[in-house]
């Protein structure tokens, strides 16, 4: 497939009052044409930062990136001026935000949000515009397009206004779409709704999409392949099934776990990871999930496996897939 | 939303009419009369000069004819001057002061937000640090000290600008730069908190993720929204600087409303003092009440609540 | 594909027995945790404006206690042989137009001016704080009235208040007392700490930690006491330290409109009053120096009252 998005490399720090916090460690990966990447995580994890980073909205400072490169199109975004930035912005990568209470201007009328970015880049006319935003807003099945174009944000309900959200990025056909944990902030039922409506768009328009999430539902619903961050870095990496079916990260497994099923019987407890995540300011020189690990070996305290590949497409990062630890971890269990 | 202006209107009917009762009531309840110690004058006079007034009357009585002719517009007679009424000299004053009020308004408002917005803009940039300066220096003089200086240090070194009179444009250059430092000041620094707040927003966010320029960013959907709160305070800024029109007329010799006012008190002439703080009440009130519709309109979510309940 | 990772010499099975409990540390939490007050305090003293406010205003209080009494001369001493002197060795600010000692009267103004402004904010705390925290315990209709009432109080313009009052309960040719300078000053401005209060009550009467205090069957009292007011500290706090400037202006406003005290007692601005006169005839001195002291106590509370506020938002934490 062919590559749409590369990041080599990535580190990403804040500075903040304590010193330097390295919110995204040395992350490499990539999204294919047409392809749902999700970047799964505990809140914290960096996959926040790591989307913000490719669309730079990070604030600078005190974020500031460390090394590495984001290859979109074959152009390095970290080479870029702001000027050049603008330019793709809203029209070759679009951004939805979690919560839509918050992320649409209350004193601008929606229709004009929607087209607002598309009247920057293509220089529309009023008329053309307009006919765009009815036409975007019929795409996300808001009703009655010619009337609400002239509403403002909080004559919208949640779900309508993460509808709008979705017209405002999608107004320019960009060929990548980060959705930041876009139906966190919803109700459940139109969550379904919402996922239902991206994933009719993203094959209309054939684009890509990084779904960040904590939600594994969402995963399984949405996406080709899955990331998984702990702690600023990817821990593993891999197709959804494989990831589903077969996860070979210990915390991978765990964060599986951790999800309630329909088919469960009452006795049975909900599991749950104890602990926290590590605070990146003293970032762990080893295996940074060694902590909350219940296969933690002597190993792992001071040391970061590489990662080790499963398949073509599935590779982890655990000193578990090392033949020295098969007879231990036996041992353990 | 008519009923919720309805509801305002209301609310500043009774507004006013508790300034105008309180006002009434304390202006005679001063122990001492009037005229006593303008010296000793025949009976037949004193009596005459009561009656002139409707002293003589009982208390409540007075009131109900004071409150007629205010609903006509009449403020009375003064106790001083025998040749201007109240309303004369409201006549004559008011239009000075409104336009050196206006003036000052109009300095504050450019000026004020837009420092106020720099200054957030460049957080802990030099800009911020002028707007700062100027800010502590506007909250930190009193317009008396203020005009003070301008009158000792810039009128008495800068020949064409008067030290004080009416006249010309020339004279309300100082005393409305004077008037203005105050709610310039106040609304920079308003500006500032609120516009940092707006640019911490998602919107914002969302904004610069469609790619538009960074200052169509900031006209089109921070400064829109960080307005609002300036134009909340706008009617109390108003009021403040119309009572700050007091001192900086009677500073640089100004034939406004506020140095009749300032003489009146000096004087005690209470038909005066009465009418003019009514008529200035009047003002206030009305200013507060059309600030509110004004944002209204400007603040679309108000609207919704409003006529919701 | 990772550089990273750190590479060792030799794995040795040994490595990969599973590790001890007592060395992981998945409870710790690393950050120095930083507990409320000290921490507003430490930011506090970051803001160099703020501490030089703060500065300002010990040196204030204390210079208006002992100014008039380390410079030889009492505030109504006049003394003809010594008029409109300007500022030398001996009369360090000079003198007015009647021979007083200005250095004596300045810290003396000030004196009162702070007395004013420091009782003005007090009462308006004390009556705001017990308006404010009925009217938000209070049932809906009860809040409601009340708060018209406040409202129609506050659009009353304040300074137009203060001139009334004290032109009603004056005595000619006796000034005003500061008892009715105070009364004037905290009769309208009450109004937005009260409001302050009640804002802060509605909110936290809904926060959780009120919510479980009433589930486990505290009082209103105890609820008002124990939870509320600790937690709207820090906004009435700065609301105070801003009132104080209000007042002190206000009152410096009315002196000199010379609707203050009666001479010989002064404050800052009916010094400031007097002074004026003495500006048209080249005794610029009389005025610029009360202006000057004014001016420094509007500042000093202003930036401090600032600088409460911005160490108080735990959003602005660095």
């Amino acid at each position: 497939m062919e590559k749409l998005l590369e990041v080599k490399n990535l580190s990403v720090s804040f500075k903040t009052f304590f010193g330097e916090v390295e919110a995204v460690r040395n992350i490499s990966f990539h999204v294919g044409k047409s392809e749902t990447v999700a970047i799964v995580g505990e809140s914290g994890c960096g996959k926040s930062v790591t989307a913000n980073s490719i669309i730079q909205l990070l604030p600078m400072p005190p974020a500031f990136f460390k090394n590495g490169e984001i290859i979109f199109n074959g152009e390095n975004l970290l080479d870029k001026t702001e000027k050049e930035m603008q330019r793709i912005r809203g029209n070759e990568i679009s951004m939805i935000f979690q919560d839509p209470m918050t992320s649409l201007n209350p004193t601008m009328k929606i229709g004009k949000q929607i087209v607002e970015g598309l009247v920057t880049h293509q220089k529309l006319s009023y008329s053309d515009a307009k006919d765009k935003a009815i036409e975007m807003l019929n795409l996300v099945a808001v009703p009655q397009p010619e009337k609400r174009i002239n509403q403002y944000p909080h004559e919208f309900s949640g779900g309508m206004r993460q509808r709008v959200m979705i017209a405002l990025a999608m107004v320019s056909t960009p060929k990548l779409l980060i959705a930041d944990e876009p139906t966190t902030a919803l109700d459940v039922t139109v969550q379904a709704q919402i996922l239902e409506l991206m994933k009719e768009i993203q094959k209309k328009l054939n684009m890509s999409i990084i779904l960040i999430t904590h939600d594994l539902g969402v995963v399984a619903d949405m996406s080709d392949r899955v990331i998984v961050m702990y702690a600023g870095q990817i821990l593993e990496e891999g197709t959804t099934d494989e990831i589903f079916k077969n996860p070979r990260h210990p915390y991978t497994q765990k964060l599986l776990a951790s999800v309630p099923r329909l088919n469960m019987s009452r006795n049975e407890p909900l599991h749950s990871i104890e602990g926290t995540p590590p605070d990146l300011y003293i970032p762990p020189k080893g295996c940074s999930f060694y902590d909350r690990c219940d296969c933690a070996m002597k190993v792992c305290k001071d040391h970061m496996p590489d990662f080790d590949a499963h398949s073509s497409s599935h590779k982890s990062r655990c000193w578990l897939n090392h033949p020295l630890a098969k007879i231990a971890s036996g041992r353990d269990k | 939303m008519k009923k919720y202006l309805l509801k305002r209107f209301i609310m500043s009917i009774i507004t006013l009419w508790t300034i105008i009762t309180v006002t009434f009531f304390l202006m005679h309840s001063i122990p001492g009369d009037p005229f006593k110690k303008e010296g000793k004058m025949p009976p037949a006079v004193y009596e005459n000069l009561l009656k002139k007034y409707g002293l003589d009357k009982p208390l409540h009585e007075q009131y109900v004819i004071y409150l007629k002719n205010l609903l006509r517009g009449d403020f009375g007679d003064s106790m001083k001057s025998r040749v201007e009424t109240v309303n004369d000299m409201i006549r004559r004053g008011f239009p000075v002061s409104a336009y050196l009020g206006l003036e000052a308004l109009l300095i504050a408002l450019v000026f004020g937000p837009t420092l106020g917005a720099l200054a957030a803009l460049y957080q802990n940039k030099v800009p911020d640090y002028i707007s700062m300066i100027i800010a502590i220096i506007g909250i930190s003089v009193p317009s008396f000290i203020m005009g003070t200086i301008l009158i000792q240090f810039v009128a008495k070194n800068v020949s064409w600008l008067p030290i004080g009179g009416w006249g010309e444009f020339k004279h309300t250059l100082l005393p409305a730069l004077a008037m203005s430092l105050m709610p310039l000041a106040y609304m920079a620094r308003l500006m500032r908190s609120s516009m940092l707040e707006v640019l911490n927003q998602d919107y914002i966010k969302t904004a610069k993720s469609k790619g538009i320029s960074k200052a169509a960013v900031i006209l089109k959907h921070a400064v829109r929204n960080a307005i609002l709160p300036i134009v909340s305070v706008l009617g109390t800024l108003i009021s403040n600087l119309l009572v700050g029109s007091f001192v900086i007329e009677k500073i640089f010799g100004i034939p406004g409303l506020g140095s009749f006012f300032v003489k009146s008190i000096n004087n005690r002439d209470y038909t005066l003092i009465m009418g003019t703080t009514i008529f200035y009440a009047i003002i206030l009130i009305t200013m507060l009440f059309l600030v509110d519709i004004a944002y209204m309109f400007i603040d679309p979510r108000i609207k919704l609540t409003k006529e919701g309940r | 594909m990772n550089s990273e990772a750190n590479v060792i010499k030799e794995l040795t099975p040994d490595l990969f027995e599973p590790a001890l409990r007592e060395d992981k540390n998945a409870e710790k939490i690393r950050r120095p945790s930083i507990k409320y007050w000290p921490d507003v305090w430490r930011r506090l003293k970051q803001n160099k404006l703020a501490m030089t406010g703060l500065t300002i205003i010990i040196l204030m209080i204390a210079m208006s206690i002992i100014g008039p009494l380390i410079s030889g001369y009492s505030y109504f001493e006049q003394n003809y042989d010594l008029i409109n002197v300007h500022p030398n060795k001996t009369n360090w600010f000079g003198t007015d137009e009647l021979g007083r000692d200005l250095f004596t009267r300045v810290w003396y103004g000030a004196r009162y001016s702070l007395i004013i402004g420091v009782l003005a904010a007090a009462i308006d705390f004390i009556i705001g704080v017990i308006y404010g925290g009925i009217s938000g315990m209070s049932s809906r209709q009860v809040d409601s009235i009340m708060m018209r009432i406040a409202e129609v109080v506050y659009s009353i313009p304040y300074l137009l208040v203060v001139i009334l009052l004290s032109v009603v309960f004056s005595k000619e040719g006796a000034g005003t007392s500061m008892f009715v300078l105070i009364l004037a000053m905290t009769l309208t401005d009450w109004v937005p700490m009260a409001i302050l209060v009640r804002g802060q009550v509605l909110q936290l009467k809904e926060a959780e930690y009120s919510l479980a205090a009433e589930s486990l069957g505290a009082s209103n009292g105890w609820i008002l006491r124990k939870h509320i007011i600790p937690n709207t500290m820090g906004p009435i706090l700065v609301n105070i330290t801003l009132t104080i400037p209000r007042a002190i202006f206000a009152e410096a406003t009315l002196g000199f409109l010379g609707l203050g005290f009666q001479a010989p007692k002064s404050s800052l601005g009916s010094l400031a009053n007097d002074g004026l006169a003495g500006l048209a005839v080249g005794n610029a001195y009389q005025i610029i120096i009360p202006a000057i002291f004014i001016s420094l106590i509007m500042f000093a509370f202003n930036v401090l009252g600032d600088g409460l506020r911005d160490a108080l938002d735990p959003r602005l934490r660095k």
